[in-house]
């Protein structure tokens, strides 16, 4: 078993708005870009009219020649991309994940991922980051359809930190990859970040359950931890940033040595993170019990981010409380 | 708006590009009737333009597919792949046995073309409404590689009800991508019949004008037009290109021409003597 790594968890309760360091995900990727751009001069960058609200803005004011803004125009932009990298370039595309993975889902899958193509899909929007904007321009169904496609490596990093290593991993990979960021400020966790894909990390040791988690929701399962220690239940909590591969050696070791496994994400139960352990723990006939927690099958309604997370039980307290109704049950 | 380094267009060439169209026909019929069937109609209405751009305008290396300063040539309509795998076959891009295979499981030569498997194919196609917003990323690189070489994105006519196709159509003009061509089957039959009676599509070229682009109209079965219109690229310096080339679908095989029910069809062994036939008359006139 690997050493848990560092991380810093600020007790204090999130939803107060106290002193927790927080930083923005969707800004980690762009200024990585940034101090990989001299080293990597074939790297472009590519947004239709969400430069700004994606951060692709970052590396553009450094870097205007080499960033591309296609207009409100996501076809255009994936073939773009597609032709881009034809030439040698990596593009980093950037867009609200529903319009990238979605408007120009066909185009993702035949320009980019048939033919292995190196560009980098940057997400952002996803889970409940920008809840308020609804259903339009937030999604939880993202990480399944990436997960179908072929070729493409599908990370979730869990904060700034982490996403910044996501990046550099993401351009050292050739071949395409969805990276899924979020929107605004969200805590810090990591103070140094190892960050290997289709390794998850494992930020704290625990026998009696395994929280696997992905972005926003590592938070969120580290809270779920801390209160479920007070209560003497010893939970594991993984850090699985990549969906695809995934760490299949990870999720058997939590099998065969803990109780039972709680998924966490911030996407529909199905075809996400909790639909990738399933399947793993299925295909392997690892038994052991399973709850994913998630949005069930519903379009999430409007709402900031911990308004969400509070509604479908993906806040500390909630993850806590199906954790301990899952171990009484036994 | 030269066509420097092009040997004259005489008439000598101009019946040999002729006969390169013929061969190309004959060879997507016997690939086709080997396989049973196949996109007929708009694989026969492209032969011309396959042609002049691989036996005339495209600078390429076929002993170096790779070569950095080669044109681009995207067939967006994918379909008609077989024409492009004989013009590719013809100038040496893998051998003749693989040509013979068409479509046989196994086979690099499919359907649809896939660039990961066929040597000198530029792009994997066949869904429509991709090519042309590739080809704009394409330009986009040659200008950030200071590269002068030329991108052609072939595309049916049907094709450019595509809303992709019109975002790329914007963006090209936008950044002025006057290294890039883009040329219209205009063979005025899709899949489900007569194009103006699905969606009509005229006023055709000015709807192009209307974006920014250059066009020109040809007979896109006079393989000298349409390689001396295509030889003169960029109509317009600072505009993206668009050659409209008018066809018949379904060219040189009598009983598919303008036969909606040809863009995918089956055909028995004798309708593919029959076609053969016909070809091979086409040729004793051309010589």
């Amino acid at each position: 078993m690997s050493k848990p790594i560092a991380y810093h968890l600020v007790k204090d309760d999130q939803y107060k708005g106290l002193d927790i360091k927080k930083a923005m995900t969707r800004e980690a990727w762009s200024l990585t870009l940034i101090e990989l751009a001299e080293e990597h001069p074939e790297i472009v960058v590519l947004s239709a009219d969400l430069l700004m609200a994606t951060l692709a803005n970052r590396f553009g004011d450094r870097y205007p020649k080499r960033t591309f803004n296609v207009g409100v125009a996501e076809q255009d932009l994936v073939g773009i991309a597609a032709g881009l990298a034809l030439t040698g370039k990596t593009p980093v595309i950037a867009s609200f994940s529903v319009f990238l993975l979605m408007r120009a889902c066909e185009q993702v899958r035949t320009d980019i991922c048939y033919p292995n193509l190196n560009v980098k899909l940057i997400g952002t929007a996803s889970g409940f980051s920008f809840g308020l904007g609804g259903a339009t321009h937030a999604t939880t169904e993202d990480l399944a359809l990436a997960r179908a496609l072929p070729n493409l490596t599908v990370l979730v990093p869990a904060d700034y930190a982490e996403t910044a290593q996501a990046m550099r991993a993401a351009i050292a990979h050739r071949g395409p990859v969805f990276l899924r960021v979020g929107r605004s400020a969200e805590p810090v966790i990591y103070n140094e970040c190892h960050f290997q894909i289709g390794r998850a990390n494992q930020l704290r040791a625990g026998d009696d359950l395994t929280l696997i988690a992905c972005g926003a929701a590592v938070f969120e399962s580290l809270r779920a931890a801390e209160m479920l220690e007070a209560r003497g239940v010893h939970a594991r909590v993984l850090d699985m940033h990549s969906l695809k591969p995934i760490d299949t050696q990870a999720i058997l070791a939590a099998a065969r040595e803990t109780k039972a496994i709680l998924t966490v994400e911030e996407h529909t139960i199905i075809g996400g993170l909790g639909g990738a352990v399933a399947e793993t723990l299925a295909g392997e006939g690892a038994g052991v019990r399973l709850k994913r927690i998630g949005v069930p099958d519903i379009f999430a309604t409007e709402g900031n981010a911990d308004y969400l997370r509070r509604l479908y039980g993906i806040n500390g307290e909630g993850i806590a409380r199906q954790a301990l109704a899952m171990l009484e049950r036994e | 708006m030269s066509d420097a380094g092009y040997p004259p267009l005489t008439l000598g060439r101009v019946q040999e590009l002729a006969l390169k169209a013929n061969d190309l026909r004959r060879e997507l019929v016997r690939m086709f009737g080997k396989a049973g069937g196949g996109h007929f109609g708009g694989s026969l209405s492209a032969a011309e333009i396959i042609a002049a751009l691989y036996f005339d305008v495209l600078h390429l290396r076929p002993r170096e597919p790779q070569w950095p300063d080669r044109d681009r040539f995207v067939l967006s309509k994918g379909h008609a792949a077989p024409a492009m795998y004989a013009a590719l076959c013809d100038l040496g891009y893998f051998p003749r046995e693989v040509l013979d295979e068409f479509e046989e499981p196994g086979n690099p030569l499919t359907m649809h073309p896939n660039m990961r498997k066929v040597s000198g194919v530029e792009a994997s196609t066949g869904s429509m409404g991709h090519g042309l917003p590739i080809g704009v990323g394409i330009c986009l690189g040659a200008r950030l590689d200071n590269l002068s070489y030329r991108t052609f994105v072939l595309m049916g006519d049907g094709e450019t009800q595509e809303g992709s196709v019109w975002e790329a159509v914007m963006c090209a003009a936008h950044y002025r991508l006057d290294c890039l061509t883009a040329i219209v089957d205009r063979n005025c039959l899709s899949c489900d019949g007569v194009i103006a009676d699905l969606q009509r599509q005229e006023p055709f070229a000015a709807r192009w004008q209307a974006f920014g682009w250059a066009t020109r109209e040809v007979d896109g079965h006079a393989v000298g037009e349409v390689a001396a219109a295509l030889r003169t690229v960029p109509f317009e310096p600072g505009k993206p290109s668009v050659l409209i080339a008018r066809t018949i679908k379904g060219k040189g095989i009598s009983f598919m021409e303008n036969v909606p029910g040809y863009h995918r069809a089956n055909i028995s062994p004798e309708q593919t003597r029959q076609a053969l036939a016909e070809i091979a008359a086409q040729r004793e006139k051309l010589l």
